[in-house]
């Protein structure tokens, strides 16, 4: 297979300040690609410096088998870009800035715009300024999306999206995703965002690539929180291996468990009888918890 | 009003060199005008020659105002006449700065969720302009009084300054409410000054004729301060005026707050069309959607600018031609026709800066869309940097153009016995100029991005030297500073193309050299 995106070793300064720091991302051409890390780590910079908008200070970086920087306005052809944040011309309608963006972009499909805009019911006929943040958002997402592109670029796109069209918009990619021609990069902070949309992830932390692969390669790095109320006193739970800060009070229980351990510690539960339980899946936070840990060991 | 404090503590923080640097500069400018009087004029007999002529030359009187006397503080008071235009324009901007552009940029929202009252933004704004035109007057006068002139006089001439940034504090605290954006606001603010300052010169200049709409000088703020005649009559009571005046203005702005939503203005949104028309489809379709509105009005302004100094220029070679006094001066300065060519092309040079503000405005408009995000979105698509920097460059070079053949072609209309010809080219010619103020722009947003707003300081020193060029008696190469001392004097004088070809050149490079930084570096920077 061949690969969308290849960045290796990629660094950016700002003046004293190392923005990127030899990050690594990898993003096959067909595959829905989570970008994670927490704010502040790098995402927008590597995203532009893919966009040809920034030069890197360092390392290697192919987009669409050319180079981002020289070849910015051919390769823009075949790709459609979010912003994280998306900013309208006060006087410009949301319509037009569709019809604009995809003109620019060397077209696009007016009948995948009217179908868009239904979904993410948003009236194209509001001037720029009178939008919300979400629904700014979903201009710059329509007009992405009704591009005929094979690569689309997306900066946090679910920012400011209420919980209903975020599941619209995880339709809309699931539906990219079957298609199989086009190749989505998709950034966020929120890692049960990204869980359910990507094929694989890489995690960044302070411009450095700290994970990469499928979700299930990173299992091992997970954790679940267990809280549940029980019958009786769960003995051995707190010993068991792979269970972690393990509390006990009367009757209720609250611990976290490496996803190996998950299936005998359920068990120890069930034994005693359980009345009520609550499983969380490990937040983005926890799991570079769990790597700082890694690292110091 | 909880909270006000505090606001205008940042402000103050944020504006701290800013706000001094105008309200000292601006305040020192006339002891300038002192000493170069007294060199210039050492008698009183000259003075009353000078004072003479120049109170009833309508070029003059157009730029500064009425003078009605010729003591030495009347004189500079006089010649300080449009210094409260750039006290106004000084004022606008400041109260927009932290009132419309900070709610345009979140910021208002941000403190307006802290502990502040609904109308603590507002207030803290104007009353740190308002501060700031207190210092400016205060210097003034403490400029004057330190030169040797009477203590009253320069009481009155320092509250000239402070009264008119009170008032256009008051009406830009009005115009933020009224639009949806810091732009509108900016714009519909420097309309109005730009009223005030035409009604002015409209009742100044036929004060100086038959008188017939002398009346029009008491509907502008501007035409009250300078009522107040400092070193003459001293007259104060316009200055309670333009004092209720700011007050009704404050209120109005007030009441217009509490009846808007936060970040909309009074006048409701209209739904536009659902796609766009083909035009849109280009960069360039698109820098015509966001300059067309910036040309129109800039061409309205200087539609209006033609009219009044061709019709001044008329009416004032009239009076000339029926006075045997007058006329008889005239002669001995070359004769009414060379009367009329220093006239218009004094003015062609006055009217090439402000064409040069257009062009610098309409350059960084570039730097505008980068930093809202708009340049990362179109630079996103298959518009190169070039087409994108070019397609506003046009709008910035050419705009200019246009405009300026508004002007003198407006001037041929009320100034029908000119050669019409002459006129066009004495305005035209100041186009190089403007290139190189615009390309000074294109040159500070290619290679300090971060220091655009420099580019404002090109018009503003060719401004100062326009100003104070003429009376001080500067050494040459510190007027060599402005390209517009280099600009053929038409009609009148000699058409070189010389001095055409070279300010074009040194444009062209400061441009190339401008897009050439912007290929390279990083958007948005
Ligand atoms: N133009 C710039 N000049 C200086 N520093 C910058 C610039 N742009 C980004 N940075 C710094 O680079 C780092 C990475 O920023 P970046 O915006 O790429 O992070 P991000 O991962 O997109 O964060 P977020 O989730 O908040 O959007 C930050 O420390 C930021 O302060
Ligand atoms: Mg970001």
């Amino acid at each position: 297979m061949t690969e969308a995106i290849t960045a290796a070793g990629l660094v950016k300064r700002f003046g004293k300040v190392t923005a990127l720091d030899g990050l690594d991302l990898h993003v096959e051409t067909g595959e829905v690609h989570g970008f994670l890390g927490p704010n502040g780590a790098g995402k927008t910079t590597a995203i532009r410096i893919l966009l040809g908008l920034m030069r890197s200070s360092g390392g290697d970086v192919r987009l669409l088998g050319g180079d981002p920087w020289s070849d910015a306005t051919a390769l823009h052809r075949r790709l459609a870009y979010v912003p994280g944040d998306v900013t309208l011309w006060p006087n410009l309608t949301g319509g037009e800035v569709i019809d604009l963006l995809g003109r620019l972009r060397g077209g696009f499909d007016a009948r995948r715009k009217a179908d868009l805009l239904e979904r993410f019911q948003l009236d194209p006929r509001k001037k720029g300024r009178t939008y919300s943040k979400g629904n700014r958002q979903k201009v710059g997402l329509v007009a992405a999306l009704s591009s005929d592109v094979e690569l689309l670029i997306l900066d946090e796109p679910t920012s400011g999206l209420d919980p209903l069209m975020e599941e619209v918009f995880r339709e809309v990619i699931a539906e990219e995703k079957r298609r199989g021609d086009r190749t989505v990069l998709l950034s966020s902070h929120i890692l049960s965002e990204v869980e359910v949309l990507c094929d694989r992830l890489t995690i960044i932390r302070d411009g450095r690539t700290i994970e990469t692969g499928t979700l299930a390669d990173m299992r091992h790095l997970t954790r679940t929180t267990i809280q549940a109320e029980l019958a009786g006193p769960p003995d051995g739970l707190a010993t068991l291996a792979g269970v972690h800060d393990f509390q006990l009070d009367h009757d209720r229980v609250r611990f976290d468990v490496d996803t190996e351990a998950l299936e005998p510690a359920l068990q120890s539960l069930v034994k005693v009888g359980v009345r009520s339980l609550v499983s969380q899946p490990p937040s983005l936070e926890e799991l570079f918890l769990r790597q700082y840990q890694k690292d110091e060991r | 009003m909880t909270g006000t404090g505090q606001i205008i503590r940042l402000i103050l923080r944020r504006d701290r060199i800013i706000l001094p640097l105008w309200a000292v500069l601006l305040g020192l400018v006339p002891a300038g005008y002192v000493a170069s009087f007294e060199s210039l004029f050492p008698t009183d007999a000259e003075r009353i020659d000078y004072a003479t002529v120049s109170a009833s030359n309508a070029g003059f009187v157009t730029l500064y105002g009425p003078l009605h006397g010729s003591s030495l503080g009347e004189l500079v008071a006089w010649r300080a006449g449009f210094l409260p235009v750039i006290a106004a324009i000084c004022a606008l901007l400041t109260v927009v700065r932290h009132t419309r552009a900070d709610e345009d940029a979140g910021r208002t929202e941000l403190i307006g969720a802290a502990a502040v009252g609904r109308y603590a933004q507002l207030a803290a704004a104007v009353i740190t302009t308002c501060a700031g035109g207190v210092l400016l007057g205060v210097v003034q006068t403490a400029a004057m009084v330190g030169q040797g002139l009477p203590v009253e006089g320069s009481l009155a001439f320092g509250a000239e300054m402070i009264l008119t940034v009170f008032v256009f504090a008051g009406v830009a605290a009005i115009t933020a409410q009224l639009t949806s954006g810091a732009r509108g606001a900016r714009s519909i603010a420097l309309a109005v000054l730009a009223v005030a300052f035409a009604l002015r010169v409209g009742g100044d200049t036929s004060a100086i004729g038959d008188g017939s709409t002398s009346w029009l000088s008491w509907l502008s703020p501007i035409g009250w301060v300078q009522h107040l005649f400092p070193y003459g009559v001293n007259s104060w009571w316009p200055a309670l005026l333009a004092l209720a005046f700011t007050a009704a203005l404050a209120g109005l702005a007030a009441v217009l707050l509490a009846r808007r939503d936060f970040g909309s203005g009074l006048a409701p949104a209209r739904l536009g069309p659902a796609s766009a028309p083909r035009s849109l489809g280009s960069p360039f379709g698109l820098a015509w959607r966001l300059h067309r509105g910036l040309l129109l009005s800039w061409t309205a302004g200087f539609v209006l600018l033609g009219l009044i100094f061709g019709g001044v220029g008329g009416s004032v070679l009239d009076i000339a031609a029926g006075n045997q006094e007058l006329s008889d001066i005239f002669n001995r300065l070359g004769g009414s026709d060379a009367l009329a060519d220093s006239y218009f092309a004094g003015i062609a040079a006055i009217v090439g800066l402000i064409a040069a503000c257009y062009a610098v405005q309409a350059a960084l408009r570039l730097r505008d869309e980068e930093t809202t995000g708009h340049a990362e979105m179109i630079l996103s698509t298959a518009a190169s940097r070039y087409a994108w920097a070019g397609s506003h460059l046009f709008f910035a070079l050419l705009g200019p153009a246009v405009v300026l053949a508004a002007e003198g072609l407006a001037v041929g209309v009320t100034y029908p016995q000119g050669n019409l010809g002459e006129i066009l080219g004495g305005v035209l010619v100041q186009l190089p100029a403007v290139w190189v103020l615009a390309g000074l722009a294109v040159l500070a947003f290619g290679l300090v991005p971060k220091l655009s707003g420099l580019a404002w300081a090109a018009p503003a020193i060719c401004l100062l030297i326009l100003l104070v060029g003429s009376t001080l008696q500067l050494s040459q190469w510190f007027l060599d500073i402005s390209p517009f001392t280099h600009t053929p004097k038409l009609p009148g004088g000699d058409l070189t193309a010389l001095p055409l070809v070279t300010l074009t050149l040194v444009a062209a490079v400061l441009t190339a050299v401008g897009i050439a930084a912007l290929r390279r570096r990083n958007i948005p920077d």
